[in-house]
């Protein structure tokens, strides 16, 4: 039996349209399949290898039979062509594969055989195929075992885009892919959020901050038809997008403000981390911004500017401990950067190859060495001198001036007169043969490898890139390139959506996800990379797309029918991360201190959890709060003692920037609530707001309102009032009886006291402040 | 139904088995073991390969006594009267073997051996040598079962640490209680299922890391919760200045109003988790602080731990409390005690160590076993590596050092399915090398893992496509040591 010509397949036009880039009509087939499929059972008419049939492969065989070539059994390697259309080596007249005929080809019949010795995989492998993952394989074989290279490593090409009804509302291709997508499924958009919640979505999306009650009445009150266009911009040149933006770049990059190690010194990367604020409000291009991070210091007459930028392979830990072996840590160094460049431009999992061949992408052990390479030129040590020798980092680094910051790099905020220390990157003179290290062992070297990259994403042109990190950077930008756009607008989308089209964020590789929008990713991925690679241009597509201006209200029916909204039917409930946490309590009291940059600060922070895990030695063994406005500084400037981070942070989810990080998880814990209700920081913060709006010439339901859309970013309801009047009653009536109570609570914080005429009236308001801080919704973008 | 469909549905039924079931911390660990490949896998209700329940655990909780900065073999469990002839002379190279050297010996001319200073005598059943230095460890010798073969990879203290904790020297793994924390949950819905606590003794020490007690890539709720008998007990437990029970219940009540409404809104079962983290932290607030106040134990409990043991923050008050959590059903107690890193100065550091810990390190066994809780609750005490036979630095009779060894060292073990009075391995006459039966550090994980009832081949989960054990791709179990 053969496969039917892809074209003679019917199907609705609209989703034909587009995915022809892909060379894979059978994403509208997997997509018009999840249409009808409630059971398990339920099997594509045709059946797709990149799509159905690698993910089964991937998964259950290739540990075995896949790229690794030293953990390969019986020779047989599955995920290539030549490999499965091979003879089994141990008995020649039969194949594994046998195009059409699946009961002659031993990759079926070695999965339904009833001899647990002969069946495939074995048993004590613990991953059995199931029944309809086994049915997957035999039609795929019945068909034709047309294999086809991995999507991500397929250059993307422009798909057409699909039409969609005008009544839709389509603002721009966004919606046209994710709407003729949603009625491919059967599923309507939302209609669009009111203003309010659209409003602190934008705010808190492009700023991290809540929109000012000015700002609200401002867009509440503005009914041109450019209104929210009008705010975008607005967001977008305000000074605060940088920080927003940067936050999740500075856990890609494990940015922090200690080595690391052990005993855990100071470092002063700080001046590296306001760039990085910089380049996204100037809106440098991602080439600009990568090439300048990977190799500032190799273009040519480099700025300080630009080399100030290549710090970003230098935020990784360094260890200060003094019983260790330079080459060993060293070694680490260099593979922490590779396992980075992997994670953060490629989404692959390097990682995996540096002790063996990579078990399911094809990476080589001596592709992991050859990217090695790159990075394993610097003139460095493995130790950074001792602790008790302050050291704030080891050559290669750059002493930033106060000339500097008068001129060449005048965004860096820098008050102190004395020279900071940024290490940053610099290769020796002459070039370090590179050799694979055997099991990843630094004391085992084999072979000597060149400075390359994996073959299999794109070739390394020895006549188009040079051979060093600059190289390096034009090979990530080249416009054949199949992940470096897609990668980096799949993180955008997951910022602005909640979950990437690839799901998986960091792993672009055969065990990853596969892109539930393939034909958007790769639209966004050349509109990115043709715009020059312009950042706020790709922010403005999405956020004023209709796909993203939807309302939050998930119907009993969208949830049945796509309950991890992958389609984009609603726009998701997501929590906003830890900092922003923080900024958005301190920005509803007015408390926020709105500078940029600069060296971390110290907020409050519980008694003794420095110093509970502290040898006693070192700069950073004593937590030193600071005091006046550096305790209200946004979160991004919280300072991170890698080995032991602000506790308040890590509770809600923040990195700990011990490694490169992609994806923050997002979970649900009593020790959240512990935080919100307790930690002095939003207990003072619901003090002086309270105090402030005691002293207003307003009555008391006036007040409430006003905390209510201060916090909530939206006017209360009807019912809602009342819940806040009959509470604030409440707590009138117990802090009435109880003066005591109310003089204690009030003295939250350092913030001087704003003093009030009724003391049982501002207890009050500070109740009704900490309950609405707790609300599910505050938090909620 | 499509693998992410499945793999929601799963999270739902999960959330909602949780929420009903009113667990918190652990439950979700439960869950998560119960639809552990759908969740994280890829596949198919067929192919749930659980680790636990294939076969009855031995031991439901565990207490890890971990001396960090690493003690001395020779001068605790490996009696080795031969460095005491030897003293002063050379480490033959026949013995040394070309071992690696840290930093700090690297460049040591001559490496001369040196006897332990202190004495050691046989005791219990086994006939144990125990250094005269741990009189009460040595009351309990028919109890544990010292092990004297472990060895690591790493010969530095962040490295080695690392590597105990996490199953790899660098990276950012989950830790053993994580991992415990994760497959099994918590005993108990008031409290987490891991906890760690931290002190320091008078000798040389080594900080500890929060990555230690990491969640890794697990979810965050499978982080170590760092306990102190402390005022507050845990962070952010204790109510402001001017809360109390009362208004703190109020608040929780037009708190879950608004939420309510919210979940009328937009329908999203995150906010009804809310809720109930919400109430979780409430019931630990009045159940933390009743189980951490030791300022109402008895004579006879303050007689068997030490008068230190009401004093908060010391080794003896973490061993009371250990006890105390573990006894409440958290899974996974983890102490951490520095001090042992004795590069110099050894005879009078380990003396102040081993004065601060010796006493209650068997109490803790003994109230465990007079409670009728130490056959299901395994107790481990040990450090990160051994200590060289050489010394570092100058020989000096009455004072001397000892640079970090990783060829062999000793731990002990107690309760939970372990034999009792057992001494298991045997290093060379050197004290340097593994002469019969050799215990890495996986194969430790490994034989931990099978007493709490795990396969540790598969209690894996899937991160970046590979799936993740805590015994990497190693590991055997110790089945001789095991009753």
């Amino acid at each position: 039996m053969k496969l039917p010509s892809l074209t003679n397949i019917t199907l609705n036009k609209k989703l034909i349209i587009g995915v022809l880039s892909f060379g894979i009509i059978s994403t509208a087939i997997y997509f018009s399949v999840g249409k009808t499929s409630t059971t398990e059972a339920a099997i594509p008419d045709v059946v797709d290898f990149n799509y159905h049939v690698r993910p089964i492969l991937s998964d259950k065989c290739f540990k075995c039979h896949g790229p690794d070539a030293k953990a390969r059994k019986a020779g047989l390697r599955l995920d290539t062509e030549e490999g499965a259309f091979a003879a089994l080596k141990d008995d020649p007249t039969h194949h594994v594969v046998i195009p059409g005929d699946p009961m002659a080809s031993a990759m079926y019949t070695r999965l339904i055989t009833e001899d647990t010795s002969e069946i495939m995989p074995p048993p004590s492998n613990k991953l059995p195929l199931s029944k309809s993952e086994i049915e997957i394989i035999r039609k795929w074989i019945s068909q034709g075992a047309k294999y086809k290279k991995h999507w991500s490593f397929i250059a993307a090409t422009r798909p057409e885009v699909p039409e969609v009804d005008a009544d839709l509302h389509p603002k721009n291709p966004i919606d046209n892919f994710v709407f003729s997508k949603l009625e491919s499924v059967g599923l309507e958009p939302n209609e669009e959020a009111n203003k309010e919640a659209l409003l602190k979505r934008v705010c808190l999306d492009l700023t991290g901050l809540p929109p000012t009650l000015e700002l609200q009445d401002k867009f509440l009150n503005d009914n041109s038809p450019n209104a929210y266009e009008k705010i975008v911009d607005e967001l977008l040149a305000n000074k605060h997008y940088g920080e927003k933006m940067a936050i999740a770049w500075l856990d890609l990059a494990r940015y922090a403000d200690s080595h690391g190690y052990q005993d855990d010194g100071y470092r002063t990367m700080w001046p590296w981390r306001d760039w990085v604020i910089h380049a996204f409000n100037q809106n440098y291009g991602f080439d600009k911004f990568i090439t300048w991070q990977l190799a500032g210091d190799m273009l040519p007459n480099p700025t300080k500017e630009q080399i100030l930028a290549t710090g970003f392979n230098r935020n990784h830990k360094i260890t200060q401990e003094g019983g260790i072996i330079d080459e060993e840590y060293r070694t680490e160094y260099v593979t922490d950067r590779t396992n980075t460049f992997g994670k953060a431009f490629l989404a692959i999992t390097l990682e995996c190859c540096k002790c063996h061949d990579h078990k399911y992408d094809p990476v080589s052990q001596k592709d992991y060495f050859s990217v090695f390479a790159f990075f394993n030129q610097v003139k460095e040590k493995g130790l950074v001198g001792d602790i008790s020798l302050a050291s704030p980092g080891d050559p290669p680094i750059i002493k930033v001036t106060n000339e500097d910051v008068q001129s060449v790099l005048n965004f860096i905020n820098k008050k102190d007169t004395n020279d900071v220390t940024v290490m940053v990157m610099q290769d020796s003179l002459n070039i370090r043969a590179t050799r694979i290290l055997r099991r990843g062992n630094y004391d085992q070297p084999s072979d000597t490898v060149d400075m390359a990259t994996p073959a299999s994403i794109l070739p390394f042109n020895r006549n188009k890139f040079e051979k060093n990190r600059l190289g390096l950077a034009k090979w990530l930008l080249d416009p054949q390139h199949p992940l470096t756009s897609r990668v980096y607008v799949n993180r955008l989308w997951s910022e602005f959506f909640g979950r990437g089209l690839v799901k998986t964020v960091g792993d672009f590789g055969m065990q990853g996800e596969l892109p539930t929008h393939p034909e958007l990713l790769d639209w966004l991925a050349v509109e990115f990379r043709e715009s020059g690679w312009d950042i706020k241009k790709m922010v403005k597509m999405m956020v004023t797309s209709t796909t993203y201006k939807q309302s939050e209200k998930r119907t009993e029916k969208k949830f049945a029918a796509d309950p991890e909204n992958k389609y984009y039917s609603y726009f998701p409930r997501i929590r906003v991360k830890a900092e922003l946490q923080r900024d958005l309590i301190l920005t509803s009291a007015r408390l926020l201190n709105e500078e940029i940059g600069g060296p971390s600060v110290k907020p409050y922070q519980p008694k003794g959890v420095w110093e509970s895990t502290t040898s006693g030695r070192g700069e950073l063994a004593k937590y030193r709060q600071d005091t006046g406005y550096k305790l209200y500084r946004r979160g991004i400037y919280t300072f991170i003692k890698r080995t032991a981070p602000p506790p308040a942070m890590l509770i809600m989810d923040a990195s700990t920037r011990d490694q490169c990080e992609i994806n923050r998880m997002r979970t649900n814990t009593p020790l959240q609530a512990l935080v919100l209700m307790n930690d002095p920081q939003i207990l003072e913060a619901a003090r002086v707001l309270a105090q402030r709006t005691s002293n207003l010439n307003l009555n008391a339901e006036q007040k409430l309102e006003r905390l209510f859309r201060l916090v909530l970013c939206r006017k209360p309801t009807e019912s809602e009032k009342a819940l806040l009047s009959e509470y604030f009653k409440k707590e009138m009536q117990r802090f009435t009886a109880n003066k005591d109570m109310a003089n204690k609570f009030l003295k939250a914080g350092e913030y001087q006291q704003i003093p009030t005429k009724d003391i049982t009236e501002t207890a009050a308001l500070m109740q009704i402040n900490q309950m609405l801080f707790n609300i599910d919704e505050t938090t909620i973008k | 139904m499509d693998n992410q469909e499945k793999q929601f549905r799963l999270n739902v039924t999960r959330r909602h088995f949780l929420t009903k079931a009113g667990l918190g911390f652990g439950s979700a660990a439960l869950g998560s073991m119960l639809f552990k490949d759908q969740l994280f896998g890829s596949s198919d209700v067929q192919s749930l390969p659980l680790g636990v329940a294939q076969f009855a655990p031995k031991a439901k909780r565990i207490i890890y006594l971990f001396q960090n900065g690493a003690p001395s073999q020779l001068e605790t469990f490996d009696y080795k009267p031969l460095l005491n002839k030897m003293h002063g002379e050379e480490l033959p190279a026949s013995i040394r073997m070309g071992q690696r050297l840290t930093g700090m010996t690297a460049n040591q001319e001559k490496f001369p051996l040196v006897g332990s200073t202190f004495g050691f005598s046989q005791h219990g059943k086994s006939g144990a040598w125990i250094s005269s230095l741990f009189p009460n460890m040595a009351s309990i010798a028919d109890d544990i079962c010292i092990v004297k073969t472990m060895n690591t990879e790493a010969i530095n203290h962040d490295p080695a640490l690392t590597f105990f904790q996490t199953g790899a020297q660098q990276g950012n793994r989950p830790s053993m209680g994580a991992w415990m924390s994760y497959g099994l949950g918590s005993e108990n819905a008031n409290l987490p299922a891991y906890t760690v606590l931290l002190s320091r003794g008078r000798g040389n020490g080594q900080g500890v890391y929060s990555k230690l007690w990491t969640n890794g890539f697990l979810d965050s709720q499978h982080q170590g919760v760092v306990f102190s008998s402390g005022e507050d007990p845990v962070l952010y437990l204790k109510n402001p200045e001017g809360q109390d029970r009362t208004s703190r219940r109020d608040m929780l009540d037009e708190l879950a109003k608004f939420n309510a409404s919210s979940f009328e809104n937009f329908g999203d079962p995150e906010i009804n988790a809310r809720i109930k983290q919400y109430e979780m932290s409430y019931r630990m607030q009045s159940a933390v602080p009743e189980l951490t106040d030791l300022s109402k134990e008895t004579d006879a409990t303050i007689k068997m731990y030490g008068p230190d043991c009401i004093v908060p923050g010391t080794y003896a008050a973490n061993c009371l409390l250990a006890r105390k959590l573990s006894e409440s059903g958290v899974r996974f107690v983890q102490l951490y005690h520095q001090g042992w890193d004795t590069h110099g100065n050894l005879a009078n550091d380990m003396t102040m160590q081993a004065e601060d810990v010796d006493r209650a390190s068997a109490a803790l066994v003994k109230d465990l076993k007079q409670r009728g809780l130490l056959d299901e609750t395994l107790v481990i005490w040990g450090g990160e590596f051994g200590r060289t036979n050489y010394c570092q630095g100058k020989i000096d009779p009455v004072n001397y050092g000892r640079d970090h060894h990783p060829k062999c060292f000793s731990i002990w073990m107690a309760g939970g399915g372990i034999k009792p009075g057992m001494v298991y391995g045997e290093t060379d006459e050197f004290g340097y090398n593994v002469v019969k039966d050799p215990v890495s550090v996986h194969d430790f994980h490994a034989t931990v893992l099978h007493l709490m009832g795990i396969n540790h081949e598969m209690l894996t989960y899937k991160h970046l496509g590979r799936r993740y054990r805590l015994t990497d791709i190693a590991g055997q179990v110790v089945n001789s040591i095991i009753a």
